[in-house]
């Protein structure tokens, strides 16, 4: 499912007609502008907008001393370290095996790659507490994979490595996505033209692939980024959950909710909603980039 | 020349290409997958039975899909509308509100659930008034609801508004001026050319909605047999060591998500041909 990928964030290029045309079709002869921007916009602010805002209004209300007190405390802190620091390695994973996996599906031809295709898109379909409880299973101690591990003394399941784990599975496809309609795009003559001109294959790919890519390969880590940050589901089974150890943020919101302690859990709502506008708007400073330099 | 491709795309390249592509996809793909299953059915059939057709577990099926039954059908209609509104006319701030309108893609499942319990908890703007009148939103079914309804609200919208901008106004407006009425242009014209694009966007809402976990935990108060979602009862029969119920019911979960890919993969395929067609 291409959600969050290839143009939550870009608006289509706006109609390159002449003004006089524009103007022309601004009166559009479409009936039913007040209703559907009427019904679009009461129920986006219902349902989003209203909503969104009362962990803004609550964070606002608490004054900045008991803010920080909240929202920076240690065990805060920890947690934010955990969720960003293992977002971040398994991104960087998903942006390597990714790049591969859109590279294979689009340049080569194998048995069974039209279901390998499909089945790329499983963490978008198999719900996370699905996907969490099976994970553990594997990757625990006595688990299929997590056998060959414990006597070496590696724990995957119940640490920092195995929330990492669960969210390489997360977030795969967002980098897939994002990568594979560009290298479709890409044209084998320019490699070619490369090749023939003595450049070798790595060359090609750092000179050549690498830089027509960069701009999607960057969208992709980004929202594969932003999902793992507030991912939740997939995650706890397999963290083991020990405050400062293997606490995520979203997980330390819910401890608080479940304490009553709202206003807490607002404060860590609000540093984890401004991280992930911020994601966001770096999404689209990406975009625009890319844009900027394709036109150009 | 073609030796020196032959070395780029020598089959011993290709070959170890594919085969780490395929590795990592098992691995992390394939695997879990397996482990489903095969946990589900780790003390054969007969408990496998049984575990789907204890009263809380069906209690919980039928709670998930009373919730997708109202959520998506919602997100149709909001998804439909939004994407009238931004394709066939134009107006300032647009591009501001498809961002609001992907907003709930960027926000963390536990802080959806989260800014209900704010909204309508018992501590919470509206919670007092809420109570006053005997309405529970918190804790019951409404906020379920609610919650599903706010990580599902971009789905449909976002597949609709980039194919209706694509498909321009021509066909609408040849149509009223032939004098067709707005809603007949709609269903008869408009709604032809969009049903791949809705179907594809309803059958991921709907795979998130029956799936949806975090939100959905925060808002339930995990009341067995009362506002537990499937997803929300792996999670108690998980903790409880009660592992082979626990993914038995994840099993039809994970049955949900193939059916859906399977869905999706027939969709993109009749939907890619059908943009074909429509361009050409």
């Amino acid at each position: 499912m291409e959600i969050a990928l290839s143009s939550p964030l870009q608006m289509p290029a706006s109609p390159t007609s002449s003004e006089p045309a524009r103007r022309a079709r601004r009166k559009s002869v479409i009936p039913g502008f007040g209703l559907t921007m009427g019904l679009t916009l009461a129920w986006l602010s219902l349902i989003v907008l209203i909503p969104l805002s009362t962990v803004f209004v609550r964070s606002a209300g608490m004054g900045i001393s008991d803010f920080v007190a909240a929202g920076f405390a240690p065990r805060a802190l920890a947690a934010y370290r955990i969720s960003f620091g293992t977002a971040f390695a398994a991104a960087v994973i998903n942006g390597v095996f990714g790049l591969l996996t859109a590279w294979v599906l689009v340049r080569y031809d194998f048995p069974g790659k039209r279901i390998i295709n499909a089945l790329v898109d499983l963490p978008f379909a198999l719900p996370t507490a699905v996907a969490g409880i099976a994970l553990t299973a594997i990757y625990a101690g006595n688990g299929w994979i997590g056998q060959f591990f414990e006597p070496l003394g590696i724990q995957l399941a119940y640490s920092p490595l195995g929330i990492t784990l669960a969210l390489i599975f997360i977030g795969l496809p967002f980098v897939v996505r994002s990568v594979e309609p560009v290298l479709e795009d890409l044209s084998i003559e320019v490699e070619e033209a490369a090749l023939s001109l003595g450049a070798r294959p790595w060359q090609v790919f750092a000179r050549v692939i690498l830089p027509a890519i960069l701009p999607s390969l960057l969208t992709g880590f980004a929202l594969a980024f932003a999902r793992g940050v507030g991912e939740y589901g997939s995650v706890i089974f397999i963290a083991g959950n020990m405050p400062f150890k293997s606490e995520i943020a979203p997980l330390l919101i819910v401890t608080h909710l479940e304490q009553y302690d709202y206003a807490a859990a607002a404060a860590i709502a609000t540093v984890m909603l401004i991280a992930s506008f911020a994601i966001l708007l770096a999404i689209n400073l990406v975009q625009a980039w890319s844009r900027k330099r394709l036109s150009a | 020349m073609n030796d020196i491709l032959a070395l780029f795309r020598t089959v011993r390249a290709r070959h170890f290409l594919i085969a780490a592509a395929l590795a990592f996809i098992a691995l992390f793909l394939v695997l879990p997958l397996v482990a489903v299953f095969t946990e589900a059915l780790s003390k054969g059939f007969a408990a496998y039975g049984s575990a789907l057709i204890e009263p809380d577990a069906l209690a919980a099926v039928k709670l998930t899909l009373l919730v997708a039954a109202i959520s998506v059908p919602v997100n149709i209609v909001f998804g439909i509308c939004a994407a009238w509104a931004v394709a066939k006319f134009d107006f300032p701030g647009k591009s501001l509100l498809v961002t609001f309108i992907d907003l709930p893609f960027s926000v963390s499942p536990v802080v959806a659930g989260l800014i209900y319990v704010l909204l309508f908890g018992a501590q919470g703007w509206l919670g007092p008034w809420l109570q006053d009148r005997d309405i529970q939103i918190i804790f019951a079914v409404p906020g379920i609801v609610l919650a599903t309804v706010f990580v599902t609200f971009p789905f449909v919208a976002r597949e609709l508004i980039p194919l209706m901008n694509e498909q321009g106004r021509d066909d609408e407006e040849a149509a009223l001026s032939l004098g067709a009425s707005g809603f007949q242009t709609f269903l008869r014209v408009t709604l032809p050319n969009i049903r791949w694009g809705l179907l594809y966007g309803v059958l991921l809402c709907n795979a998130r909605a029956m799936g949806e976990f975090g939100a959905v935990s925060v808002v339930s108060g995990h009341l067995r047999g009362l506002t537990n979602t499937m997803p929300l009862h792996v999670e108690i029969l998980y903790n409880e060591y009660n592992f082979v119920a626990a993914f038995a019911v994840a099993s039809l979960l994970a049955l949900l998500a193939l059916v859906t890919l399977i869905l999706k993969s027939i969709v993109e395929w009749r939907f890619d041909y059908h943009r074909r067609s429509v361009a050409h």
